[in-house]
């Protein structure tokens, strides 16, 4: 029985539970996803890990480079039960890769993304934004405040992004449960009403 | 631009526990696909992977996902091992999100409204 986990009660899902939604928590590396997903999640957190070979690699643009690429891409996961029939999936992955088959992985199903960005390296978030609207998800951005980051108003924040008028801009704290969910509250708030928008022109799918 | 072919084999050595596929017999599988073990099948034939997966799938559901982590396999071994589990019958599966059933909006509202009862 060495697979089976230790404890139990927390590790499998309710009888009940018919459906399962997944949201994305991205960002670049250090920016807080594995604290943000573990701070709400129910379960211990879980990581699954890729190799994500030369193949992979070249189905998207790395052709042309030499052939010794083999790179581990990680996510990070936990789950919260919202109601005895629907569990929430947070999926915390790295956004700068460029394979395509990991992000048709990862997005396939996803209701949309929070992207949490720190105020001290705004530029570097730009590769994962370009990235979900390559996919078409839809994305909030969280700052995640760190102790002794600076902080600057929303406005200048939204410039330096270069975000929509309509992009949901939060601050959060990555380490707090209200914090965290609000931020994600925020994200579900603007898809709905992006789906309020576009029910029309989806209608055929 | 062509990979060279020999190179690509060597690659794939993480996927012995497939007998070298990369791909499921089925497309169904997300990583929010919930899957449960059947518990009238026989346990004889499987492969120790198999076996793991049946022990650890056998108490409740699972996603996708989870399973793979808690087994510490790739994402894309793992649905391959769920597809093969699915075939022989000792895997039942959930679909993740059943779109005709429920649309986007009324998924939408009910995450909400689990996220808020948490505040």
């Amino acid at each position: 029985m060495d697979s089976a986990p230790a404890s139990d009660g927390q590790v499998y899902l309710r009888t009940t539970v018919r459906t399962a939604a997944k949201l994305l928590v991205v960002g670049h590396f250090a920016v807080g996803k594995t604290t943000f997903v573990g701070t709400l999640s129910e379960i211990r957190p879980l990581r699954t890990e890729e190799t994500m070979t030369q193949a992979g690699a070249v189905v998207d643009d790395l052709a042309g480079v030499n052939g010794k690429t083999t790179t581990t891409v990680a996510m990070d996961f936990g789950r919260l039960t919202l109601s005895d029939q629907l569990v929430l999936y947070l999926f915390g992955t790295p956004g700068q890769q460029r394979f395509t088959r990991l992000w048709q992985d990862m997005t396939r199903g996803a209701l949309g993304a929070l992207v949490l960005a720190d105020t001290r390296r705004l530029q570097e978030s730009f590769d994962v934004m370009g990235r979900l609207e390559e996919h078409g998800v839809p994305y909030a951005v969280a700052v995640n405040h760190f102790d002794g980051a600076p902080s600057f108003p929303q406005e200048e924040i939204r410039e330096a992004l270069d975000l929509l008028p309509e992009t949901p801009l939060v601050v959060c704290d990555a380490r707090d449960r209200i914090s965290a969910t609000r931020a994600l509250i925020r994200l579900v708030q603007y898809l709905q009403t992006r789906t309020a928008t576009t029910s029309i022109a989806q209608e055929r799918v | 631009m062509t990979p060279s072919r020999k190179r690509e084999k060597g690659l794939v050595r993480p996927y012995v526990v497939t007998d070298g596929r990369a791909h499921p017999t089925r497309n169904t599988f997300d990583l929010v696909t919930l899957v449960i073990a059947a518990t009238d099948r026989p346990l004889s034939g499987l492969s120790p992977e198999e076996l793991r997966m049946m022990r650890l799938c056998r108490p409740g559901a699972l996603s996708v996902a989870e399973v793979a982590g808690h087994l510490a396999l790739p994402v894309s071994v793992t649905k391959v091992l769920l597809g093969d589990l699915v075939d022989s019958g000792h895997i039942i599966t959930r679909a993740p999100v059943p779109a005709a059933q429920l649309p986007d909006a009324q998924l939408l509202q009910e995450v909400l409204d689990g996220l808020r009862a948490r505040l």
